[in-house]
């Protein structure tokens, strides 16, 4: 219970109840705008007295943003990036924090401070070597050159967010997995694995974000094969400053916001829990 | 807290486990800045990229021509002062959001928590393209809700600016939210409680009682939000065309990004890298005596 909760006065509550409903659509309305003008028909949405709700809700758009040339492809692109960085760095990261926190060794403190710094690198001026190296290796026009970077740069966050889920775990559950005659290994994947499950939820929110979002990379390292390209690629087909489409624009923004959204909301009450989790620490 | 009886040597083991990350950040992270120091050095245009001319060492010439042009003081300061704007309104939004949170009930706690995960999720491309979308002069709902004609809102340098920060905070108020939320609700109740028998009042109580607990909160999401609006890209580049009419809206990030990709101009790109490494460093030097001073064990 909350004290501060209790202590408001009846008035005082229903006005911050009011007040929290009304943010809440304040705060929801770009949104409910996006989704209601890809439903509206063509003629609705460039019109000069907007209407807040639509009577001949249409599919043209969406018709249109399918219909373009390899919209699929790129929506799997986007997934397939998304996915492995996910996977990827919540492996990498779970191996480095339960390192950095149950092991005492030579230069712990050192690599701790340096995942820290790490964290705060600006990506976006890495975008230069990146390119070369990308080059270098042959890995221009492929999905590698987005995964990879993205793993990089979601892994010091984290770890850093980890450690707090590692360090929770009580020592005296190892000594028993290994009292019992566990091996090492079996603990870390059998013992250790599920109980920092609601952590790697927290952090892969994070990394599926930076690589969802992903827009500079993309932008950069494909080129010239554009069946590599991602979804915000597929987006600005239709966004041409001086005359965008603007039924195309949020038909194509709804479908690339949907799924980041079901995965949020799956994911609700883990996050909250998890970023409580890892800022008590 | 681990006491110290409670770390196992374990030899090569530890290494073992952070092999994996050591390599990835190694050659992905640590090596591209060695490279952009090194570019930064060079002459680096697209005659040496295709191989037609060989790259020569030019010293401090790149920085000495980056800090020549008034265009890029001009930037620098856009800079430093969007991003404060926008870490300001994205840490009040958020923390005032916050109490709000722990004062009401379950639905509207459910509703606002539910619409702020939405912004939080929408991708910075979507989120700017909606929000152009929203405020455009000739089919956008804000302008015909307020009364202001056709009246643009990318023309200007600072109205310009003012939209692409709303669209900021709009996706990053929900992270300082949530966060400074879950902090507040892990104060454990009898303290509070403790606090308000003695007396105190409910601005005494946040200012002496929540404040201290929740100051490592604080400073994790102000050092994030610091380095996040520093370092905006999409919704500059998307909303402002590439940095606004006569690039009166570019930040340090989409200026490298233009010198670089568009001129062809590598080194001077990198150069502009450089410095925003090093004014970020010196935030991170900042938060690393943060932490040290509220004794924190790595």
């Amino acid at each position: 219970m909350n004290l501060l909760r209790v202590r408001v006065r009846r008035p005082g509550r229903l006005a911050a109840e009011a007040s929290a409903l009304l943010i809440a659509v304040v705060v929801a309305f770009p949104l409910y705008w996006m989704v209601l003008s890809a439903f509206k028909p063509a003629g609705e949405i460039e019109s000069s007295e907007p209407r807040p709700w639509t009577l001949a809700p249409s599919p043209d758009s969406f018709r249109r943003v399918f219909g373009q040339q390899e919209f699929g492809r790129y929506f799997l692109n986007s997934l397939v990036v998304a996915c492995c960085v996910v996977i990827a760095s919540a492996l990498i990261a779970f191996l480095a924090a339960t390192a950095v926190t149950r092991f005492r060794f030579r230069l712990r403190t050192t690599l701790l401070i340096m995942f820290l710094v790490a964290q705060m690198v600006p990506v976006e001026a890495l975008t230069i070597p990146l390119f070369f190296l990308m080059r270098d290796f042959g890995q221009l026009n492929t999905l590698g050159s987005l995964i990879l970077p993205h793993i990089a740069f979601s892994l010091p966050f984290a770890i850093w967010m980890l450690r707090g889920f590692v360090k929770a775990v009580p020592e005296a559950l190892e000594e028993a997995a290994y009292l019992d005659g566990a091996s090492r290994a079996r603990f870390l994947w059998q013992i250790l694995f599920p109980l920092v499950l609601p952590g790697l939820v927290a952090t892969s929110v994070f990394s599926f974000i930076s690589a969802w979002n992903d827009f500079l990379f993309a932008k950069s390292f494909i080129i010239s094969d554009t069946s590599q390209s991602t979804l915000p690629m597929a987006l600005l087909v239709f966004y041409k400053p001086d005359d965008p489409d603007w039924g195309g624009v949020m038909a194509a923004s709804t479908v690339m916001t949907i799924p980041v959204l079901v995965f949020f909301v799956l994911v609700q009450r883990r996050l909250v829990s998890g970023l409580g989790g890892a800022v008590k620490d | 807290m681990a006491g110290r009886s409670a770390f196992v040597s374990g030899g090569w083991t530890p290494w073992l486990y952070l092999a994996p990350a050591l390599v990835v950040l190694g050659g992905l992270l640590v090596y591209p800045i060695y490279q952009l120091g090194l570019i930064s050095f060079f002459q680096y245009t697209q005659a040496q990229v295709s191989g037609g001319e060989p790259t020569s060492f030019e010293g401090f010439a790149n920085y000495a021509e980056l800090f020549g042009d008034p265009q890029f003081w001009q930037v620098l300061l856009a800079t430093v002062l969007f991003a404060a704007a926008c870490v300001v309104s994205t840490l009040a939004v958020g923390c005032a959001l916050a109490v709000l949170l722990t004062r009401v009930r379950a639905v509207p706690r459910l509703a606002l928590m539910l619409a702020a995960m939405g912004a939080w999720a929408t991708p910075a491309v979507t989120g700017s393209t909606v929000w152009l979308f929203l405020f455009d002069p000739d089919f956008g709902p804000v302008n015909r809700m307020l009364g202001l004609g056709d009246h643009s809102w990318t023309y200007g340098r600072l109205s310009a600016f003012f939209l692409v920060l709303l669209e900021v905070v709009w996706c990053s108020f929900p992270f300082v939210m949530v966060t400074v939320y879950a902090g507040i609700r892990a104060v454990p109740a009898e303290v509070l409680e403790a606090a308000s028998l003695d007396g105190a009042s409910q601005w005494r109580i946040w200012r002496s009682v929540l404040a201290p607990i929740l100051r490592p909160i604080l400073v994790v999401v102000t050092i994030q939000s610091i380095i996040w609006d520093f370092k905006v890209f999409t919704q500059i580049y998307v909303m402002t065309g590439g940095g606004g009419i006569a690039g009166q809206n570019l930040v340090l990030n989409v200026y490298a990004y233009q010198q670089a990709f568009a001129s062809s101009q590598y080194s001077l790109g990198s150069a502009i890298g450089v410095v925003m490494l090093l004014i970020l460093l010196a935030v991170t030097l900042v938060y690393l005596r943060l932490l040290r001073r509220q004794g924190e064990e790595l």
